[in-house]
């Protein structure tokens, strides 16, 4: 109760200083770690997100927002360490014979905010209703390995279903996934918000209830106040392995990162998850250590469009030669600032499967290797390369770098392609109307090396978008889906990525890094795998 | 005057339907899709993006779409808004107020300071102040407003530290100050300027000199003859000008971070969602439409020898 | 600015029945003995006026530096290349002038000097191609609206009030934004294609009010074709407040541009200061002058243009001054 009083009574002051002309500007006492000063295990902070699009319905959250909060409401069956290791959270134990039928072991004493017990059966009604295609959920086709999706999720038409034959509800505590062929990797999907439980509730009025969510997890949802902010609040309750170490969670809404930061300044916003590119270059003199950077997982690349006359019969050691005549050292330290770390593997570091080393030099600048490299593969047809970007995702500043990089290191012409906006982009892509060669990006939907290789250049693969199609690569990442095992999966996709090294169905760039801050009132302020901060484990200090 | 009223109503409807057709056209020649931009670079899901367009009617061809919209207006229905499935005119009328707001402070800036300055250097034309506030308008004119908004924002937030870089609340008055003033700046430049060589015409003016000659006194001739003759062009920008500040706040709005409709309708055009930008100009044309109707029915209250018929 | 272009096109809309009045009514002014036409005497006013000289001097400059930006630097900088290694966000060093290092170096190494040299081309081609599509397009839709009347005047002024209607800025995001490559000929016709409306407003008002001339009607009289009546007879005398819009106008079609490629759908395939500005707006804590030396220079540019503009007005008008 006393915990409830102070959250409401930390958010009418977040408030307060919200409406005011906050006079920020001023800087904190920089190098303070904030070790000392004791920890109030009932204290509420704050963190900056945007205002979500959607309703809080765990299927729907794409924009990043939404799954923000979703991600403190809801636990799933199971989460990752740092190094992409899977730790058993609602499931007791998930187990499987032939990596095709799975069976789900719920743990015991589980609830939902409200009070009704998490049991298969809030599962398997959940992912039923999320795969629907009537529900209109933006992330339906995650449950698409599961036997049965196309009777409620049909390409053309009415669904024949409402349910998915592949899920079978065992008793109160059991349910079992029948896949419509086998994933070695299975579980490791299963970390993704949009397999959260969901009460009973939630189906007699669903966007009644995404206003209003009733989860599983660490926090308890309070209030949303629309454009302004999200409340939840810690659950006594809660059963899971990562309790809270705080009171509660504040999510504010600020629409641009510079009146975050200034608020972060001024104390009045606790964490800010990315600083702004205009405060990026005086993190340090404002915040001292409490301005870190981590590098979280995803990888920034760019990708040669394998369906146009330039590249469709490319030597791969033109490839290598262009990818070594990036500086990436120092265009991550210069024009990126930090927000960037030079990348070593088509893998991001922090998923299970990294092997670092593998690139051998292919990723590091030599423009002498890289020009001899590019003579010996015949030239870039046409002497002249072109980066496809969409103007309006800060992503000109470093186009425009590794073009003058590659221009100066081979002589190659590199100029950039700005498309106006990122549909348009998309579009272009979509349509393999790219003339040359593309920004991708990737941020991992499940930290596995599988998720930085299969779905990205598969030749079928849905985010294949370059044309790339390589029958050894394919052959390769099928001997890894066939795996008896998770160990062996990861094994084969490794030797997978050591032959793309060889085919170059990309060059990639750098890893993304959280460029986070946070004020004089947290410590213990970490962040994990998705460039997100670990809300659980931050300690309020008393004031 | 009842029948001028009416003709000119008539006239706009063409003049209604011929810029929100182009506007609809033009989105949709855009390349990219609202739906499909949902899923981002991660793997799309083509039945689903096929399922959520129906629902909204975007797999109807063209011409029934925009039939639709007509349609759905006049009971104020502009659409919904795919990336938060909310309905446009929601959306619409959370970002107006902040607009008008930022609109009315701009405007009453322009016109105190403007109109003052105008008068100030058309009474002394051909003078030193004249030469300066010439000066001075010269600048506003040539400084993109982009480049003030930086420049106010370098100077009055990061060095002199009196208020924030950016706005925090759209909706307080004393955050969109100056944001407004930038806003502001050309259009008072402007109406300066066309204030002074209103002023300095008439003061030429033969009534003016009857005025003299019959010996009404000084503040009379000025307030009566002078003002209400000079104001006439003045007026008639201002009027036009209201709509340009609406919709020319785009570029401001979206340096100092005001959640109005500029920003709004930028966002929408990057995200091609076609019903938010064709609503927001269907508003904004009507506004258009109807400022322009006022401003020349002021015309006869201003000029006693116009009279429509 | 394109603020600024739709506010030249308000602020026309609103001097235009005065000003055509008022270019039409002016008479050979103070010159006594023998009479002066509108022209020569606009020329006797422009030689004397400083804002003229000055800003003629200044256009002058700028079309030096258009035609051949390297004259002006020392030594062979390219605008392109920058060295991150080397340069990066290095300090303008002042008492090196038209030095690569004069003005200092952006986040990409390169030359702040020589991207404001190498700028200047495309910036003053948007604004004088605009500006010539827009006199072409907007003359001629003027011209036969005003001319012909009745239903052809109707028809033409709806379909002006429709391009009036839509916000410019607004307009010409949405039209450029379906051009993946914008050259300087997209951009400028782009802008033009929403321009062209005040113009014609003004050449409509100029022609009809021309129209009622006695030598017009002379004209007709003695049998002459509608082509020669309205080449011969109207055109050349209706056309000075045209020109008087257009070359105002100018400044803010380079503003315009500028505006477009900050927001990252103006020029492609140039180097454009308002492409330096945008990327400059990171630098506004740490270096600001990546941003505001380029701001400073298209500043300048639309200044120079613009009271270049306000001279030729005040010549044509004599009244307005």
């Amino acid at each position: 109760m006393r915990g409830a009083k102070s959250a409401k009574w930390v958010a009418i002051a977040a408030v307060v200083a919200l409406g005011a002309t906050a006079c920020g500007g001023g800087s904190g006492d920089s190098g303070s770690d904030n070790g000392k000063g004791e920890v109030d295990p009932k204290g509420i902070f704050s963190v900056d997100v945007g205002e979500p699009q959607n309703p809080l319905q765990p299927a729907n959250a794409k924009e990043s927002n939404g799954s923000k909060v979703i991600r403190a409401i809801f636990s799933q069956l199971v989460d990752f360490d740092d190094k992409g290791k899977i730790i058993y959270e609602n499931a007791e134990s998930i187990k499987t014979e032939d990596n095709k039928v799975w069976t789900v072991t719920l743990r015991d004493g589980w609830k939902f905010h409200n009070g009704e017990p998490v049991t298969a059966k809030s599962y398997v009604d959940a992912w039923n209703w999320g795969a629907n295609i009537k529900n209109n959920q933006t992330n339906s086709y995650w449950f698409s390995d599961i036997k049965g999706f196309e009777d409620v999720h049909p390409e053309k038409g009415e669904p024949k279903s409402d349910k998915m034959s592949g899920l079978k509800v065992i008793d109160d505590k059991t349910f079992t996934i029948e896949l419509s062929s086998p994933i070695p990797y299975f579980e490791y999907k299963l970390g993704y918000d949009v397999w959260s439980p969901l009460p009973s509730g939630f189906f007699k009025d669903p966007e009644a209830y995404g206003e209003k969510p009733v989860g599983n997890g660490p926090y308890e949802f309070v209030k949303w106040e629309h454009k302004k902010q999200i409340e939840v609040k810690t659950y006594a309750d809660y059963k899971g392995a990562d309790k809270p170490k705080n009171g509660g969670v504040i999510f504010k809404n600020y629409t641009t990162v510079e009146a975050g930061y200034q608020d972060l300044l001024s104390n009045n916003l606790d964490i800010i998850r990315q600083i702004g590119p205009k405060d990026l270059p005086k993190r340090k003199t404002d915040l001292g250590d409490r301005a870190v950077d981590e590098p979280y997982n995803a990888v920034q690349s760019i990708v040669p469009a394998f369906y146009t006359k330039q590249w469709k019969d490319i030597d791969p050691k033109v490839l290598q030669g262009l990818s070594m005549a990036i500086d990436r050292e120092t265009i991550t330290k210069t024009v990126l600032n930090g927000t960037r770390e030079p990348a070593t593997s088509f893998v991001a570091k922090g998923v299970a499967g990294y092997q670092p080393g593998i690139a051998g030099d292919i990723l590091t600048y030599n423009p002498d290797k890289a020009k001899q490299l590019i003579k010996e593969g015949g030239g870039v047809p046409g002497n002249k390369i072109f980066i496809q970007f969409n103007a309006d995702g800060g992503h000109k500043e470093w186009v425009e770098a590794v073009c003058n990089s590659i221009r100066k290191a081979t002589g190659v012409e590199c100029a950039g392609d700005s498309k106006p906006d990122f549909q348009t982009d998309l579009d272009t892509r979509d349509a393999h109307k790219v003339k040359s060669m593309y920004r991708g990006g990737w941020v991992q939907d499940y930290p596995l090396n599988v998720n930085f290789m299969r779905d990205l250049y598969g030749s079928k693969a849905a985010g294949n978008t370059s044309g790339f199609a390589d029958k050894e690569i394919d052959g390769l990442f099928k001997k890894g889906d066939n795996a008896k095992d998770l160990d062996s999966a990861i094994k084969a996709y490794q030797e997978a990525e050591k032959a793309m090294f060889e085919k170059m169905p990309a060059i990639p760039l750098w890893y993304y890094k959280a460029n986070y801050g946070y004020s004089t009132n947290v410590k213990n302020v970490k962040f994990d795998n998705n460039g997100d901060p670990v809300l659980q484990d931050v300690e309020v200090l008393k004031k | 005057m009842g029948r001028y009223v009416a003709r000119r109503l008539l006239q706009m409807i063409p003049v209604f339907i011929g810029t929100t057709l182009l506007i609809f056209l033009m989105m949709y020649a855009l390349p990219g899709d609202p739906v499909r931009a949902l899923y981002g670079e991660q793997s799309v899901d083509p039945s689903q993006i096929a399922a959520i367009k129906a629902e909204y009617g975007l797999d109807k061809p063209l011409w029934q779409q925009y039939v639709n919209y007509l349609a759905g207006l006049p009971q104020g229905d502009f659409g919904t808004q795919i990336a938060s499935r909310r309905p446009v005119a929601e959306v619409i009328s959370e970002a107006f107020p902040v607009t008008v707001r930022l609109t009315i402070i701009a405007f009453v800036f322009t016109v105190l300071v403007g109109v003052s300055l105008g008068i100030l250097s058309g009474m002394r034309a051909g003078k030193k102040t004249d030469t300066g506030v010439l000066v001075l308008t010269l600048a506003l004119i040539s400084v993109p407003s982009f480049v003030l908004g930086f420049l106010f924002q370098w100077l009055f937030a990061m060095q002199l530290g009196w208020t924030t870089p950016t706005v925090q609340d759209s909706m307080n008055f004393s955050q969109l100050f100056l944001p407004a003033v930038v806003l502001a700046s050309l259009s008072l430049a402007y109406v300066a300027r066309l204030t002074r060589t209103s002023i300095a015409e008439n003061l030429r003016a033969d009534y003016m000199r009857t005025a003299v000659a019959k010996g009404l006194p000084r503040r009379r001739i000025i307030s009566m003859h002078l003002m209400r003759n000079s104001m006439i062009p003045v007026v008639t920008f201002l009027g036009i000008d209201i709509g340009n500040l609406m919709t020319g706040a785009i570029v401001t709005e979206g340096i100092f971070n005001v959640q109005g409709i500029g920003n709004l309708v930028y966002q929408a055009l990057s995200r091609r969602e076609g019903a938010t930008v064709v609503g927001i100009v269907t508003v904004m044309v009507l506004i258009y439409l109807f400022v322009n109707l006022i401003v020349d029915l002021l015309y006869a209250v201003l000029d006693p020898r116009i009279r429509y018929a | 600015m394109p603020e600024l272009a739709s506010k030249t096109d308000t602020a026309v809309a609103a001097q235009a029945a005065t000003t055509t009045d008022n270019v039409l009514a002016t008479d050979a002014g103070p010159a006594p003995g023998k009479p002066r036409s509108l022209w020569s005497d606009a020329w006797y006013d422009l030689r004397h006026n400083w804002m003229f000289l000055l800003s003629t001097g200044l256009i002058l400059l700028l079309l030096v530096v258009a035609a051949v930006p390297d004259l002006f630097i020392s030594g062979d900088v390219s605008p392109r290349d920058g060295d991150l290694t080397k340069h990066y966000l290095q300090k303008p060093e002042l008492g090196h002038v038209f030095s690569a290092e004069w003005l200092g170096y952006d986040h990409q190494g390169r030359s702040i000097y020589a991207r404001l040299l190498h700028g200047t081309r495309a910036s003053i081609l948007v604004g004088v191609m605009v500006t010539v599509a827009v006199t072409l397009l907007g003359g001629l839709v003027g011209l036969i609206s005003g001319y012909f009347g009745g239903w052809v005047d109707s028809v033409m002024s709806r379909i002006t009030d429709v391009f009036f209607g839509i916000p410019f800025l607004l307009g010409a995001m949405v039209v450029l934004n379906t051009f993946s490559e914008r050259s300087v000929p997209v951009v400028s016709l782009s802008l033009a294609v929403l321009g062209w409306t005040s113009i014609a407003r003004v050449m409509r008002g100029s022609v009809i009010t021309v129209k009622q001339a006695d030598y017009v009607t002379a004209a007709k009289a003695l049998g002459a074709g509608t082509g020669r009546i309205l080449f011969k007879h109207i055109l050349p005398n209706a056309v000075a407040p045209v020109i008087v819009v257009a070359t105002i106008a100018l400044g803010g079609y380079i503003t315009a541009e500028a505006t477009l490629s900050f927001l990252g759908i103006g020029l492609t395939d140039s180097i454009s200061w308002g492409q330096d500005i945008s990327a400059g707006k990171d630098y506004l804590r740490t270096a600001q002058y990546v941003l505001f030396f380029p701001a400073a220079m298209l500043s300048l540019t639309v200044l120079a243009f613009l009271m270049f503009g306000d001279a030729v007005r005040n010549a044509l008008d004599p009244k307005s001054r």
